[in-house]
């Protein structure tokens, strides 16, 4: 029994909260980040950002950060959109969205920057 | 100028074998393999089947002449070869839409694979396609909800999602199947499942199990701060115990309910899929004694139609095989029905086994869901196969985990989050799939352990059913 080990997700501890997809990998480097970016453009997707506090990240809607980029191919000025919505949100969660709208659907949600706890 | 009536026995093949007949857009088609007697020419058996699948009888009946049958009948108007097999060959058949009942697919099936499956002029006979009209599709009810919609009410994107279905397979009490539940869900797993034959018996009734595992759904809800669901199995001895199970799943709020659409029958599954679609529930289809059906490359039904009959009679996932587990499946063959299940235009490609156009027009897609025999390992390849709209299920890959189900389900969501990260960075997770998994295991003692556990385990043997293709 000494070998297994406990699953240390708490009720009582906020950072056992997850945030879906991306949010049980180690925090993403800027270059990861950036690769994540270019996923999306390469899909033809519009992205997008949200944020949201951590307490309130089960709600469907995260707050919309400005508007979706439509059309928007330059990786860069993806990321200069990301590293704004953090530098006025700094304690919450951040997430990069890629608008499918063909599918009607979103074909990439991803945590990018985890809020504090 | 009307015909007149002469008793007695005619060929098919006068009436039925129409190699002139050019297919309406209208029109249901069939692509039958067929073995048959020794001796019989193969437009007379081809003509046979199409008029044992429609109108004909063996011997001509004065009320044929108070009807068109010339419009009414089945007719078939193509016969080929079947690749690497000299003893079969495809008929195929072409019927009127006015033939089958608007909305049931149990109409269409019981002509196309009724007692022309008998029919003692064959040897054997198999159902490789049917392409549905689209004007006939759209009398269905299709999936209560959809790939799409399904997303947003789980609200998961860009990822392939994760089950397990709890085992043992039979024998828990309620609360100890919650327990497992519970711990799979709480540490990462989107979903878990019922085993198909659990129902309500003795050991375990329904309404204690319903109750129990919505209590582990909520509480991994609120520890995770992620949408939970457990596919409760609403399978029934009767349709009126089914809704009534279904219906109290809605009640204490379970997003999911689950049917056997093989055994419960189209008719139920129908029924529950219009029940789900009114109520908001999300509906798992298990395919349990499919394989009685397809397994057979020379007689039966070949799951790709199966695929389609699912999709009109309802149902938001459907089980697909893994290609990589324990259960049988062709990786070619597998995508055919794959597409087949989430597209909304499949074009014909006998590479894959596809032998007609399906139009699905607006009908939304089912979530393949691959499960059987998979574990860590076979997450790259997995998520290579089936891309983002699927379900992956880990049942032993996620219960037998050294650690616990909790341990098990963290170690699937890590290397499922790795391989989505590295593909999405262009890797090719096929060939890296090694490098990835150890990579991520730096990070996640559970993926390391789960890694060092299933190190070992291959489920290499020849597929049965291939695809036909030429092997002279």
């Amino acid at each position: 029994m000494s070998q297994v080990q406990d699953y240390p997700s708490r009720l009582s501890d906020p950072t056992s909260r997850k945030a879906e997809t991306f949010s049980y990998l180690p925090k993403m480097t800027a270059d990861q980040i950036k690769a994540q970016v270019e996923y999306i453009i390469s899909k033809g997707w519009n992205p997008a950002i949200e944020h949201s506090e951590p307490e309130n990240a089960f709600s469907y809607y995260w707050y919309m950060w400005k508007l979706p980029m439509f059309g928007e191919t330059d990786a860069n000025v993806v990321l200069a959109e990301v590293d704004a919505c953090i530098k006025a949100n700094p304690n919450n969660h951040v997430r990069l969205i890629g608008y499918d709208n063909f599918a009607q659907s979103q074909g990439a949600n991803m945590l990018v920057k985890r809020g504090d706890m | 100028m009307a015909k007149t009536y002469n008793a007695g026995v005619k060929e098919y093949r006068e009436t039925y074998w129409m190699p002139e007949y050019e297919p309406k857009d209208s029109d249901f088609l069939a692509c039958f393999k067929v073995v048959p007697q020794p001796g019989v020419p193969r437009e007379e058996i081809a003509a046979a089947v199409a008029a044992e699948s429609s109108t004909g009888t063996w011997t001509t009946v004065w009320t044929d002449l108070l009807t068109d049958l010339d419009y009414y009948k089945g007719r078939a108007y193509r016969i080929e070869d079947v690749p690497g097999d000299d003893s079969a060959f495809y008929a195929f058949i072409a019927y009127p839409i006015d033939l089958f009942e608007e909305g049931s697919i149990v109409s269409v099936m019981t002509s196309l694979v009724g007692n022309v499956f008998g029919f003692k002029a064959l040897r054997s006979i198999r159902l490789e396609d049917i392409r549905f009209p689209l004007a006939y599709v759209m009398t269905c009810g299709g999936p209560p909800h959809g790939i799409q919609v399904e997303r947003d009410k789980m609200d998961k994107y860009g990822r392939p999602m994760l089950g397990c279905t709890i085992k043992p397979k039979l024998g828990l009490s309620a609360k100890n199947y919650g327990r497992a539940v519970y711990e799979c869900l709480r540490g990462g797993l989107d979903f878990t499942k019922d085993d198909e034959n659990v129902t309500s018996q003795p050991f375990m009734r329904w309404r204690d199990r319903f109750l129990f595992c919505q209590d582990a759904i909520e509480k991994a809800q609120a520890e995770t701060g992620e949408r939970k669901g457990h596919y409760l199995n609403v399978t029934a001895g009767t349709p009126e115990e089914m809704y009534e199970r279904a219906e109290f799943a809605k009640e204490i709020g379970s997003p999911i309910v689950m049917h056997d659409f093989l055994t419960g029958g189209l008719t139920a599954n129908t029924g529950l899929a219009n029940y789900c679609r009114k109520n908001g529930l999300l509906l798992h289809i298990h395919r349990a004694m499919h394989g009685v059906i397809d397994r057979n490359p020379m007689h039966g039904i070949h799951f790709r139609v199966l695929s389609k009959v699912l999709r009109l009679s309802g149902g938001d996932h459907l089980h697909s095989g893994t290609v990589v587990g324990k259960l049988e499946g062709d990786r070619e063959a597998t995508l055919g029905w794959i597409d087949i299940m989430r597209d909304s235009f499949i074009a014909e490609d006998r590479s894959r086994g596809i032998m007609f156009d399906q139009d699905f027009g607006a009908m939304p897609g089912v979530i393949p869901v691959a499960s059987g025999g998979i574990h860590v390992w076979h997450m790259p390849a997995l998520v290579a196969i089936f891309g983002d709209d699927s379900v992956l299920q880990f049942g032993g890959g996620t219960l037998g985990h050294p650690w616990g189900n909790a341990a098990g389900a963290a170690a699937n969501r890590v290397a499922l989050e790795a391989c989505v990260q590295a593909r999405n960075e262009g890797q090719e997770i096929e060939k890296n799939g090694k490098e990835i998994l150890t990579n991520a295991a730096k990070h996640s003692p559970e993926l390391k352990i789960a890694m060092e556990t299933w190190k070992e385990i291959k489920f290499e043997f020849d597929t049965v059913d291939k695809l036909d293709v030429s092997h002279k």
